[in-house]
């Protein structure tokens, strides 16, 4: 109200026009410039954050950019982003790509010497399933750091992840093989059938005559793994037919499938200190053959087969006395011109150490002797004592043989060439031969056996025979029957005799009662002589008074009888 | 004085908010007038916008500075299943234009790129002719700056979309968009775009040394 009339009051007073009021405002119209200087300061953090926060740039080379993206696909570390690709394109021969990776600034010491990158893809295989994260999210790249601090921006990725982390506590190991088998890169190493390591790599040998694995046993159970292990294959299943049944003997089944490396030290005394880092083994293809005793320098020796050696194959065993001591190698047929036969030469190579003891006990003995110690030597000596090869029998049912070496009785001598190369064993028919040869010579003899003119014979004696009984039923018989008669009549006769009641029987008793009674009469006498010697010479003394005595009638009465 | 006389040159001011029309204070002779207030409705009287062209300056030049980050940072996340793609103001356009929507992708480079830089050199344009006197096609200039005034807003249609999409496309694991810092840098300079043409006063256009005609 107050303004209004104000304001008419002013209009009507002044130049008809209102007058404005005056305010008293303090602006000052630079504080504006403010707003652009805190554009500038945040724009200038920006700045300064990213160029803090850029870190080194690396190329790495792969041999395809598969699953890999420019700006979007990460590097990890520990499933840590550490850097994004930044560009992929390819290199000047067109032969791999060039990843470029922007770093971030934390993860300088990536940038470093020794550092792997990888691309984690998904990977399905037989020993598991890897990355399988990576099917939603994508491929990533995965980082294992090195120790090296000098800086490096170029590196060569590798195109499966590294079996072992950079670090990871354990050691490496060397194998040799003759194949790879069923292994590959990651295969599980078991030591008493828990996993405790796994093939790092493989790499043919120079020569292409053996392959050679890198192996990493983690710690702490790389302490297990001594100078005296042995490595063997454990892909497969090991059935073994055996006294106790049949036998089936794996390790997992991951590894049944997929390959395994299984260790551990023989059996009996051994140095069992840990082995150092890159240590070099054999890998074995079964646990037999790795935990016999070491086979030693091979030797190669040659057998002369007459006969055939069907069931005889190449890696049949070589037995000495039941210990295998080799195998055979080859088979070859010959021709031998003089005897015109085809004999078999069989090659075989055997190890003397197998034999253990009993080769270092003769070793001893050929050289306390002064002589040459040599195999062919002692092979020389076992000749003479009659060692023979000889293809026998191992399996009936299948008729597998096996050359046996050993000592054969009664075996003619033969010339040993102890300086031949190879040495060349002499040979015996098989035992199975041997049977069939005896057996063809019963019945080569059986052959020659008359039995036409046997039987002619037969038939005349048994002719002959007939004739004779007839004689002996219409003769003899008839006289034999009037004999027998009278030897019942004499039997009649004797019985008669020697009845109770008959004269015979009553003379001999009577006559041996009086016998008797020259018996008791002598005694008498004698009895009385005892007591009066003097009767001799002056005759019996006058009976004394008689006493009632039960002896002395008795002694009496036979006098008159003892007398005559 | 061959045309129509300036307000000033008669002593006159008028309020910019209720149209009345008062006498200037005599004793003033700057074109800022300050600390005048309309007798009526009180609002700030000035015969032009006061320190227009600091104003304008200061907020055009922070405007622009912030458009560096808004076109090098990200705008918004698009998170899929199996992906994850940051994607700035350029990239997006690229991409729309790749996969195939090129009206889409028209738009929005309009609506991001070329407005913003029209908006840059008008209000820059205008700044440096009026604060010269030059008397250079006036009326096309005053036309310029209304085209500014109008389509100064659309430069909100990134902002809008990074922001429906934000609140739209929520199916965690499926899918998801998130802003990203240059979707706040991008939005400023869009305000302070329209701050500063909104501090320009167009009759400084007229203010020649020569008279109009």
């Amino acid at each position: 109200m107050t303004d209004d009339s104000q304001i008419e009051q002013d209009g009507r007073n002044g130049s008809e026009l209102p007058r404005p009021v005056v305010k008293h405002r303090r602006f000052n119209a630079s504080l504006i410039w403010l707003v652009p200087a805190l554009a500038a300061l945040v724009g200038l953090s920006l700045v300064v954050n990213s160029w803090l926060q850029a870190g080194p740039t690396i190329t790495i080379s792969f041999q395809s950019a598969e699953g890999l993206d420019a700006g979007k696909t990460p590097v990890k570390y520990k499933n840590v982003v550490i850097g994004r690709v930044n560009k992929i394109h390819l290199s000047a021969d067109r032969s791999h790509v060039l990843v470029k990776v922007a770093l971030e600034k934390s993860a300088q010491s990536f940038a470093t010497q020794g550092t792997r990158y990888w691309v984690v893809r998904p990977r399905i295989g037989l020993g598991g399933v890897s990355g399988i994260d990576t099917l939603l999210s994508g491929a990533f790249i995965g980082v294992d750091a090195g120790d090296s601090n000098a800086p490096a921006d170029e590196f060569k990725g590798l195109e499966t992840p590294p079996a072992v982390n950079h670090g990871a506590p354990g050691l490496r190991f060397l194998l040799h093989s003759d194949d790879l088998g069923s292994l590959d890169i990651g295969s599980p190493v078991y030591y008493r059938r828990i996993q405790v390591g796994r093939v790092v790599s493989y790499q043919l040998d120079s020569d292409g005559k053996g392959v050679s694995l890198q192996i990493f046993v983690d710690g702490p159970n790389d302490k297990f793994v001594t100078t005296a292990t042995r490595f063997w294959n454990a892909s497969g299943i090991d059935v073994s037919v055996g006294a106790s049944g049949l036998k089936v003997n794996t390790q997992s089944l991951a590894a049944v499938l997929a390959g395994g490396l299984a260790f551990q030290d023989p059996a009996g005394p051994h140095d069992s200190t840990p082995a150092p880092e890159d240590t070099e083994y054999k890998l074995f293809s079964d646990q037999v053959s790795a935990m016999a005793p070491p086979d030693g320098e091979p030797h190669y020796i040659r057998m002369r087969f007459e006969q055939s050696v069907r069931g005889l194959a190449v890696d049949a065993p070589v037995e000495f006395l039941g210990i295998n001591i080799g195998k055979v190698v080859s088979l070859k047929l010959d021709y031998d011109e003089k005897a015109q036969r085809f004999p078999v030469v069989v090659g075989a190579v055997v190890y003397p150490q197998r034999l253990g003891n009993a080769y270092d006990k003769l070793e001893a003995l050929a050289k306390a002797r002064g002589e040459n110690s040599d195999l062919s030597q002692l092979m020389g000596r076992l000749v003479d004592h009659g060692l023979r090869a000889q293809a026998r029998s191992g399996n009936l049912l299948t008729g597998q043989l096996y050359v046996a070496l050993d000592f054969v009785p009664h075996t003619p001598p033969v010339a040993f060439d102890p300086n031949a190369t190879p040495l060349t064993i002499p040979t015996v028919a098989g035992s199975f031969d041997k049977l069939q040869e005896q057996l063809a010579e019963i019945v080569d003899k059986l052959d020659k056996i008359p039995f036409d003119s046997i039987g002619k014979n037969l038939d005349q004696t048994l002719a002959g025979l007939n004739a004779t009984m007839k004689q002996v039923n219409g003769q003899t018989l008839p006289e034999f029957k009037t004999t027998l008669q009278g030897v019942q009549k004499t039997m009649g006769s004797a019985n008669d005799a020697l009845s109770s009641d008959s004269p015979l029987q009553q003379n001999l008793g009577s006559t041996l009662q009086e016998l008797q009674r020259m018996a008791r009469s002598l005694r008498v006498f004698t009895d009385y002589l005892d007591g009066h010697p003097e009767a001799l010479i002056r005759g019996r003394r006058p009976d004394a008074k008689p006493i009632p005595d039960t002896t002395t009638p008795a002694a009496t009465e036979p006098q008159p009888g003892s007398k005559p | 004085m061959s045309a129509f006389p300036r307000a000033a040159e008669l002593g006159l001011i008028s309020c910019h908010v209720c149209g009345l029309v008062c006498a200037d204070a005599p004793d003033r002779d700057d074109l800022s007038a300050d600390g005048l207030a309309c007798p009526r409705c009180g609002s700030a009287l000035h015969r032009r916008k006061p320190s227009s062209y600091v104003r304008t300056w200061a907020l055009l030049i922070a405007a622009f500075l912030l458009y560096i980050p808004a076109n090098v940072l990200p705008i918004m996340r698009t998170a899929s299943l199996n992906d994850i793609d940051d994607n700035t103001i350029i990239s997006g356009v690229v991409e729309l234009w790749v996969k195939g929507s090129p009206d889409l992708a028209v738009i929005v480079f309009t609506a991001s790129i070329v407005v913003p830089m029209l908006k840059f050199l008008s209000l820059g344009t205008l700044l440096m002719s009026c604060q010269r006197g030059s008397d250079w096609a006036r009326p096309q200039r005053a036309k310029l700056y209304r085209l500014i005034e109008f389509i100064g807003y659309w430069s909100m249609l990134d902002v809008f979309v990074v922001s429906l999409l934000t609140a739209l496309v929520r199916f965690n694991l499926l899918s998801r968009v998130e802003p990203l810092p240059g979707v706040i840098f991008f939005g400023l300079t869009v305000v302070l775009t329209m701050l500063a043409s909104m501090s320009f006063d167009p009759r400084l256009i007229w203010d020649g040394r020569d008279s109009d005609d």
